[in-house]
């Protein structure tokens, strides 16, 4: 874990999306902090629809024409939301490399895969093509594509899934990134695959003091990679903390039932408990906390107010409920 | 394939021969039809006694021949006619491909990156009336105010009217007329070539370019193309690499079909602009009901239509990585 | 449309496509519909209040727009902008038929190939595959100069062209939808053939062929047009828009005689392709993803 004193790679300060919509809007993000640092981990886990894609399109500049974006984000003293287009370009693929969840969409089924990625080399570099090209074949080595030499012409469909997730990751580390932003880069792929992958996420981050921004729904890839952890419902983030005291001592009740959801090989003989209901939808402002409604221990006031991120021994959480109690029983003891 | 070739050839000879008139009657004159005599010398000139099975293995082993029969209007083998006309119409076709195509990719491509502003209302405009115009009615609209009215453009015709035609070689004047060596003539053939080639190539260009628009929104928001932003490319690229080289792909599925609407639209402009080609053979042909001239072009315009989407297949072959492998 | 009412709403529903929002679509729609219902008045109430006959000799010939003549004569001293009117009456009824008929060939074949499969899509494709190997105006052309000219045989010349389009059409539909769950569901509680074609298949099946046959409309005014154009469909006194811009390219300088006609097929054509296009965002699922 990095050093807390040095100011954040990637701050991110209350950040909202908004998507226009046939009737109105939806209000994908509301406020969202969040701080990577040089060389960490940062997961960000929740359902779909739960605004974690939103905010890193967000970060980057890539939301759809629809959408709108306010609130500040912070890439090493630079601001930007809002900023000139040739800024972000630069920074895009640049000093911040990002990878989809769906490897077989997402590279271009008409070029191949040495061309896609010498593209990103040649955008950000005053390189010949040929060297481009050269090192495109050794980003592929470095990912550990089989025999990267011979198959650098391949096209997309002649690759499998995790082939092809390992071809945007060399494509987004083309430039030496500060940041890797995954968008769920294993949820399209067979368990195997995925273990390999995140593998490979795993060694780059070491040998690169690559600082990683983890978007996922599985805790389980949570758990084997990440420094920090921001559980995010509705929009919002329910808790933050250290990846140790998120799985040890939960405080939120979404990220309780979340992980009671989660089937574990230490322990087989658990029985697993689902979250009962769905998560709102963000057409309009939910009154409360978000989570209230499907809460087992919302009170009264869970209704009426949102409760604010407060810190919570290691980890900031916003529910008014459970913390408290956690609070008073130490207080007790 | 050879299905279809076999069926294109029933149907042009069922076409010509399973029919209400009497064939016989536009070769003899319907005053001559009273004499017997002269109505079988012709049937025994035209090959038309004997039973319609007998008549259509007659068409079949003369086909393989390349021999189409002789038309009733112009007295000469059909298949001379056809090769004769072709240069004319190749000529015209080539052009308006051209505005056609490159129009079309041009203006589609432009309004799909400008959606929903004015540019693109506008381009969208002028595709659709491309569409909704009849042909013939353009012809003669811009014959009118171009040619009659402010003279800008030469009248209808492939040559100026008492030119001689250049040297028989290829049969295209814009070729011949360079092989003599005469440029004025070269400059003047193509210049005449303009008008009737904007008019056929306006219905292709806005069919083109609502397709390539379509494709392209269509491509826009696909998965690639966020991947090809995140990479830090600038728009104009991301347009032109990633978006509209997929883009191309449906385009290309169409290619066949809009080659044949490029035909039908031929047979038009042909007419209004009195060029001597394929087109006007066909109307010519259909309206003195000269049986083994229908015959000839219907043949020719079925193939024409099988090439094209023969055409098609390689091409897209050749654009899509996925086929070339398969 | 029970598809629309029944399809599964996402949890936040990101659509980016706000069709009815672009103000092409709206425009387009409004003008699609007025002009459609003008021409839909002008040809039922046309003979109340309509200022010439057609047919009849008014005035002097070839005369320039004026007041009392707004498009002018034509070379036999008749009214233009009367006989343009008039015009609807045959183009537009014999449009409509011809969609109608080869709608109905065609999804009955189509369907039938679809369904059953076997020998009976061997037969009917073939078919369709020939025809559709001819450029229309070309079959259309020889067929209607085998049977004669005349607006009735250019009908059937039309039809001939058109059915196989909607053939393949409903043919591919019945084929994508046959193999979805709920039919398979109907069949495995005992549903005959019969009746699951005619209740489940072709209800789902018809939304495209309708679009299309909208779209379509406009290109048929044109093929009516363009037929009677070659001397191919409708005969000389009747006032049909090809041939009256047939007239009007003998009469070169006298422009006005093929403007009106040329102007009322372009309204038709392009309203018609508006409201195709305008239907397809309407009903076309996939088109609102």
């Amino acid at each position: 874990m990095s050093d807390l004193t040095t100011p954040p790679l990637l701050e991110i300060r209350d950040l909202h999306v908004r998507f226009a919509v046939r009737n109105g809007q939806v209000h994908a993000v509301r406020g969202l902090d969040l701080t990577v640092h040089r060389g960490e981990v940062a997961a960000v886990v929740g359902e779909s629809g739960s605004g974690k894609s939103a905010s890193m399109l967000a970060t980057l500049g890539l939301l759809d024409i629809n959408a709108s974006a306010s609130g500040s984000v912070r890439f090493d003293g630079t601001e930007l939301l809002g900023a000139p287009p040739p800024v972000l370009r630069s920074i895009r693929g640049g000093r911040i490399g990002m990878i989809f969840q769906d490897p077989m969409t997402s590279l271009n089924p008409v070029l191949d895969i040495r061309r896609q990625i010498a593209e990103a080399v040649i955008t950000h570099r005053q390189v010949s093509p040929r060297q481009a090209e050269s090192k495109a074949v050794e980003l592929l080595e470095m990912v550990s594509f089989p025999d990267a030499v011979r198959r650098a012409r391949s096209y997309p469909h002649e690759l499998s899934g995790g082939m092809r997730q390992r071809v945007m990751i060399a494509m987004a580390l083309a430039n030496d990134p500060d940041i890797l932003i995954a968008d769920e880069p294993t949820t399209a792929l067979d368990v195997t695959v995925q273990a390999q992958i995140l593998d490979l996420l795993r060694s780059l981050r070491q040998s690169r003091e690559l600082a990683i921004v983890l978007i996922t729904h599985d805790l389980g890839v949570v758990a084997g990679l990440a420094d920090t952890v921001n559980v995010m419902y509705a929009g919002r983030i329910a808790e933050s903390g250290p990846v140790v005291d998120i799985f040890h001592r939960p405080q939120h009740p979404y990220t309780i039932g979340l992980l009671a959801s989660l089937p574990r090989l230490d322990r087989p003989d658990r029985e697993l408990t689902p979250i009962g209901g769905v998560p709102p939808r963000l057409y309009e402002e939910p009154e409360g906390c978000s989570f209230a409604p499907r809460c087992r221990y919302a009170v009264e006031a869970c209704h009426e107010v949102e409760p604010p991120l407060e810190r919570v021994e290691a980890s900031m959480v916003a529910c008014s409920v459970l913390p408290m109690r956690s609070r008073t029983a130490e207080g007790s003891l | 394939m050879p299905f279809l070739l076999l069926g294109i050839v029933t149907i042009a000879f069922c076409i010509s021969r399973l029919i209400p008139a009497d064939p016989l009657a536009s070769i003899v004159g319907v005053r001559q039809m009273a004499n017997p005599t002269i109505v079988a010398a012709a049937r025994q000139k035209w090959g038309l006694n004997g039973s319609i099975l007998e008549q259509y293995w007659v068409f079949l082993k003369n086909l393989v021949r390349g021999d189409l029969g002789i038309s009733f209007r112009t007295r000469k083998p059909v298949t001379h006619d056809l090769l004769d006309r072709l240069p004319a119409t190749l000529e015209l076709a080539v052009g308006a491909l051209v505005v056609g195509g490159v129009g079309g990719v041009a203006l589609g491509a432009y309004a799909a990156s400008k959606k929903d502003k004015m540019a693109d209302h506008l381009s969208r405009g002028f595709s659709l009336l491309g569409s909704s115009l009849p042909v013939f009615w353009i012809g003669l609209v811009f014959l009118f105010v171009l040619y009659a009215r402010l003279g800008w453009f030469p009248g209808p015709g492939r040559l100026p009217p008492r030119t001689k035609p250049p040297g028989h070689v290829t049969g295209f004047y814009t070729i011949d007329s360079l092989l003599d060596g005469n440029f004025t003539l070269f400059r003047q053939c193509l210049w005449r070539l303009v008008l009737p080639c904007f008019v056929l190539g306006w219905a292709y260009m806005g069919q083109l370019s609502r397709l390539v628009r379509a494709a392209m929104l269509d491509e826009i928001n696909s998965d690639y193309v966020r991947t090809a932003r995140a990479k830090g490319l600038a728009e104009r690229l991301v347009m032109r690499r990633h978006v509209l080289r997929n883009a191309w792909l449906p385009t290309l599925t169409i290619l066949g079909f809009s080659f044949a609407q490029l035909l039908t639209a031929s047979v038009l402009t042909e007419t209004i602009f009195q060029w001597n080609g394929i087109g006007s053979y066909a109307v010519q042909s259909a309206n003195t009901l000269d049986f083994p001239g229908i015959n000839g072009v219907s043949l020719f315009a079925g193939l024409a239509f099988l090439l094209a989407n023969l055409a098609t297949d390689v091409l897209y072959a050749v654009a899509d990585p996925k086929i070339r492998l398969a | 449309m029970s598809l629309l009412s029944t399809a599964p709403r996402l949890l936040v529903d990101v659509a980016p496509r706000s069709t009815w929002k672009s103000p092409w679509k709206r425009v387009t729609v409004i003008a699609g519909m007025t002009v459609t219902s003008f021409w839909l008045v002008v040809l039922i109430t046309l003979s109340w209040w309509a200022p010439y006959k057609p047919l009849d000799a008014v005035g002097g010939r070839l005369q320039a727009p004026s007041w009392h003549h707004l498009f002018g004569t034509d070379a036999l001293s008749r009214d233009v902008f009367t006989r343009t009117l008039y015009g609807a009456r045959q183009t537009l009824p014999v449009s409509v038929g011809v969609i109608v008929c080869a709608v109905t060939i065609g999804t009955v074949l189509g369907s039938l190939a679809g369904f059953f499969g076997g020998w009976i899509e061997s037969v009917v494709m073939r078919l369709v595959d020939v025809t559709l190997a001819f450029p229309p105006i070309f079959l259309a052309m020889a067929v209607a100069a085998a049977l004669g000219p005349g607006l009735q045989n250019a009908f059937f010349a039309m039809v001939i062209v058109w059915w196989p389009i909607y053939a393949r059409l409903i043919r591919g539909q019945v084929q994508a939808v046959k193999h979805r769950d709920h039919i398979q569901a109907a069949v495995s509680i005992g549903a005959t053939r019969w009746r699951i074609l005619r209740k489940h298949v072709l209800p789902l099946s018809f939304t495209p062929a309708l679009i299309n046959a909208t779209l379509d409309l406009g290109q048929v005014v044109i093929l009516t047009a363009t037929l009677s154009f070659l001397g191919l469909g409708a005969k000389p006194p009747s006032p049909e828009w090809g041939a009256m811009i047939t007239d009007g390219a003998q009469f070169f300088y006298q422009w006005w005689v093929a403007v009106a006609p040329g102007i009322a097929i372009l309204t038709v054509a392009m309203s018609f392709n508006f409201l195709g296009d305008g239907l397809r965002d309407a009903l076309d699922v996939r088109a609102k993803r």
